[in-house]
């Protein structure tokens, strides 16, 4: 019996985008949601530029009853859970009653609630802190909401790991599905887009402080000056392909390795751990390097994790000889969904043959990768490779291949 | 189930008791650890007790700039890891870094940190737009917990999977869970994992005010945790950390390492019913238990010691009750329960993972601890919980569970190792 396992259903919701379709085309096109933050007031801060969701109406897509009770990241993890379900078109009440679970990522928690909480705590006495602080901004929020919304009974799990934790709660929902799983959603979600999360963020004194979009996050390039945060959610629906009324031809592709390590703290300025992870993951997909072909860099826009990004890549791979994209340069790093949204992009170009580019960054001429820029890049593909590190040393490697493949 | 997978190190920093001896000394006397709140004026909060720890981090070692790079939680966390690494007499610098991991459960993470820089930041909360200017260098860090996982893994330059679990008041059990999981993955030689946290900050105690889920009785803080007493009202809040070191038996024997004990099966499930509310019925709980036990090819008759939630909430004892009646059958009624959060109350994200290690000492000593201040029975409670005092008894397989906010309920499946011969 195989133990395959794959992606049947994709939601997204990003800053150039609502739902799947909106973000691939968006993506393909170049359409860059990076502007000026709109949701608070940041002109006295020394970093202005966020990738934030605008357009998103919670109440379209989640009952009136949750409003009160969750943060915002939450309402954009339901949607995009709820846009993954659908679009695996599967009938979760036809599902085996523990056959079902939920593992996300998370990075921040429900920080915005839990700002107005602080605050009326602290401006205002105990007896003003809402009751639904006691789950809403805490890590496993997103994983129980939509446990509950969608009656799934099955292993719960979350996971930290900053941007890496993503790749890594997708690699546990794959664990669930080989042991006997029938169906699991996995991804993350993440907005820390109110001034207290602005302020934490602003503290890893990785955040671009460019004033201009266009000029913000530019990954692989000299004049790189740090990310730019955004938000979103990206969820996936995994299945055995030997599952219950799974039709394997349909699915977008089959998750086929995965591997976290862990830098040396005083690995500075080099990341033997990342090449190691890419290598694993490798060895876990039974493919050789030259079979992988785009990879989906984590491209932080910091010079030394950059330098030490490519260097991974170039020693895996050798001096552009794979295509590598970070089409995260037009929304912004998401945190726990950055990883998970490019997984979902790489299943996307492998169904339409397709990369999506990388835009704003003009790297050099010779630079050791072979960056997809400015334009999508048409060819045939069936793996990708997508890479994720994480505030700390957090490294996390993951494969995806076509059905064919 | 490929591989057994055995533990072989403990380390614990637990109310009441630093160290894991200090640990079993406690929990066998039946003490309890809990007070009136110490760390601020508890008065403004209506539950205004908690199981705190009496920690300086200067007296453990820590250097001026670890103490202000980590939070409490990961403090409590690092002390009990140097315990499990020494306990463990595993050659770390001689491992293969990339066959070490790190795994640790933390529901809260740095929210002691947070608060105290939220109040700075914000001038007490009179301005939204919080100031910069006034914040720590370490504010991201604290954002996200993973950051003390990274702190761990130093301890042993670990340089293979290194994570948080954060799945609320079960994180304790999971993370060791998924330890396990890394091991018989064939990922790692040796797991570092365990759970931290460090909760009794201002927001933690208004929020399960708010919720009414702490307990009033402010009045008799040493007795305020009674767990399946008829009086109960509500949990104690409380910290701490617990760490063991992982590694399947066949690498453990070719050590010669002790094996504490071996984690035998785990099961998780989820109520998908509500993120605060139980079913009376107990029935996912009781899911998570029957297929835990089924993985460790345990029946409910030779369980011989049940480690309860037992938080102290009507609500948890009644549903967990039913959920042991349910998975267990009639050997329900003869084995004994208790819930050592009686004496050292309810660390969160922590609890799982001093559970383990309270079962896997349950089982070294043959003693089960008790359920202390339970003095007058709920009569919709009426299994052995072991009220009181503590008992000898052959103890070789544990069952301990969890359930939390998010509707989880965990379930692990502890072994001594000598059951093969019974």
């Amino acid at each position: 019996m195989s133990d395959k396992v794959v992606v049947t259903g994709i939601g997204l919701l990003t800053a150039n985008g609502l739902n799947t379709e909106d973000v691939w085309s968006a993506t393909l096109s170049g359409r860059s949601g990076l502007a000026t933050i709109s949701r608070f007031d940041a002109d006295q801060y020394p970093a202005r530029i966020a990738g934030e969701v605008s357009g998103f109406v919670p109440e379209q897509h989640i009952p009136g009853r949750l409003i009160p009770q969750t943060d915002h990241m939450t309402r954009m993890a339901l949607a995009a859970a709820e846009g993954a379900v659908r679009d695996a078109k599967v009938d979760l009440t036809n599902l085996p009653e523990f056959g079902a679970g939920v593992v996300t990522a998370a990075t921040a928690g429900g920080f915005e609630f839990g700002q107005r909480e602080l605050e009326n705590l602290w401006s205002k006495g105990p007896e003003h802190v809402s009751p639904y602080q006691s789950f809403a901004w805490f890590y496993a929020v997103n994983t129980g909401q939509i446990s509950i919304r969608h009656g799934l009974k099955g292993p719960a799990g979350v996971l930290v790991g900053d941007q890496a934790g993503g790749l890594d709660a997708v690699a546990q929902a794959r664990r669930q599905v080989r042991k006997g799983l029938e169906l699991m959603i996995t991804g993350g979600a993440d907005s820390a887009l109110c001034p207290w999360g602005w302020v934490a963020q602003l503290a890893s004194n990785r955040i671009s402080r460019a004033a201009e979009p266009d000029r913000a996050y530019l990954p692989f390039d000299g004049r790189a000056c740090g990310y730019v945060p955004g938000e979103g959610a990206a969820m996936l629906v995994l299945r055995p392909a030997a599952g219950r009324d799974v039709v394997p031809a349909e699915a977008y592709g089959e998750i086929a390795g995965h591997a976290a390590t862990f830098d040396r703290r005083s690995a500075a300025g080099t990341s033997p751990a990342l090449r190691k992870a890419i290598e694993i993951a490798l060895a876990d997909a039974s493919l050789t390097p030259g079979e992988i072909d785009v990879v989906f860099a984590d491209g932080h826009a910091v010079r030394g994790l950059d330098d030490a990004e490519a260097a991974a890549v170039a020693d895996v791979f050798g001096a552009r000889r794979v295509p590598v994209t970070v089409p995260k340069t037009m929304v912004g790093r998401l945190y726990s969904a950055g990883p998970v949204l490019d997984l979902a992009l790489a299943l996307l170009a492998i169904r339409d043959g397709v990369i999506p580019p990388t835009v704003n960054s003009t790297p050099d001429p010779d630079h050791v990768l072979d960056l997809v820029l400015g334009e999508p890049r048409a060819q045939q593909l069936s793996t990708a490779l997508v890479l994720a590190r994480g505030y700390g040393g957090f490294n996390s490697a993951m494969v995806v291949k076509s059905m064919e493949g | 189930m490929s591989q057994r997978v055995a533990v072989t190190g403990l380390g614990v920093v637990a109310p009441g008791a630093i160290g894991t001896e200090n640990f079993w000394s406690l929990l066998a006397e039946g003490r309890t650890a809990t007070r009136r709140i110490t760390f601020f004026d508890p008065a403004p909060f209506r539950s205004q007790v908690a199981a705190e720890i009496d920690f300086d981090p200067a007296e453990m070692g820590f250097s001026p700039r670890e103490i202000r790079r980590m939070d409490r939680f990961a403090q409590l966390c690092v002390v009990a890891a140097r315990e499990a690494v020494a306990d463990s007499g595993a050659d770390f610098a001689n491992a293969d870094p990339y066959r070490v991991a790190v795994v640790i459960g933390s529901a809260v993470g740095a929210t002691m940190s947070l608060d105290s820089e939220y109040r700075i930041v914000s001038d007490s909360g009179r301005s939204w737009l919080v100031d910069h200017d006034y914040g720590s260098p370490r504010l991201y860090e604290q954002l996200v917990p993973s950051s003390m996982a990274a702190e761990v893994a130093w301890l042993v330059d670990a340089q293979g999977p290194v994570t948080v679990v954060s799945t609320g008041c079960t994180s304790g059990i999971d993370a060791v869970a998924y330890g396990a999981e890394i091991i018989r993955d064939g990922r790692a030689d040796l797991v570092i994992a365990g759970a931290s946290d460090a909760p009794i900050s201002p927001i933690t105690l208004a929020c399960f005010d708010a919720i009414k889920a702490t307990t009033p009785r402010n009045d008799t803080p040493a007795e305020a945790s009674r767990p399946f007493d008829n009086t109960r009202n509500g949990f104690v809040l409380g910290e701490g950390a617990a760490v063991l070191v992982l590694e399947s038996v066949a690498h453990a024997r070719r050590r010669d390492a002790t094996i504490h004990g071996e984690i035998a099966g785990f099961a998780s499930a989820a109520n998908a019913y509500h993120m605060t509310g139980l079913r009376k019925d107990g029935y996912e709980m009781a899911h998570a238990i029957t297929t835990a036990l089924a993985e460790a090819r345990v029946s409910p008759a030779s369980v011989d010691y049940v480690n309860a939630h037992g938080s102290g909430t009507k609500q948890n004892d009644r549903h967990e009750t039913a959920a042991f009646k349910k998975s267990l059958g009639s050997a329900a009624y003869n084995v004994p329960v208790s819930s050592i959060k009686s004496m050292i109350g309810h660390s969160l994200g922590a609890i799982g993972s001093l559970e383990i290690v309270a079962s896997i000492l349950a089982m070294k000593h043959n003693v089960v601890p008790p359920t202390a201040n339970l003095q007058h029975p709920d009569p919709e409670c009426d299994l052995d919980y072991v009220p009181r005092t503590a008992r000898e008894h052959r103890t070789d397989v544990v069952l301990t569970v969890g359930s939390g906010f998010g509707g989880f309920q965990s379930a692990m499946v502890l072994t001594s190792g000598r059951h093969d011969e019974r």
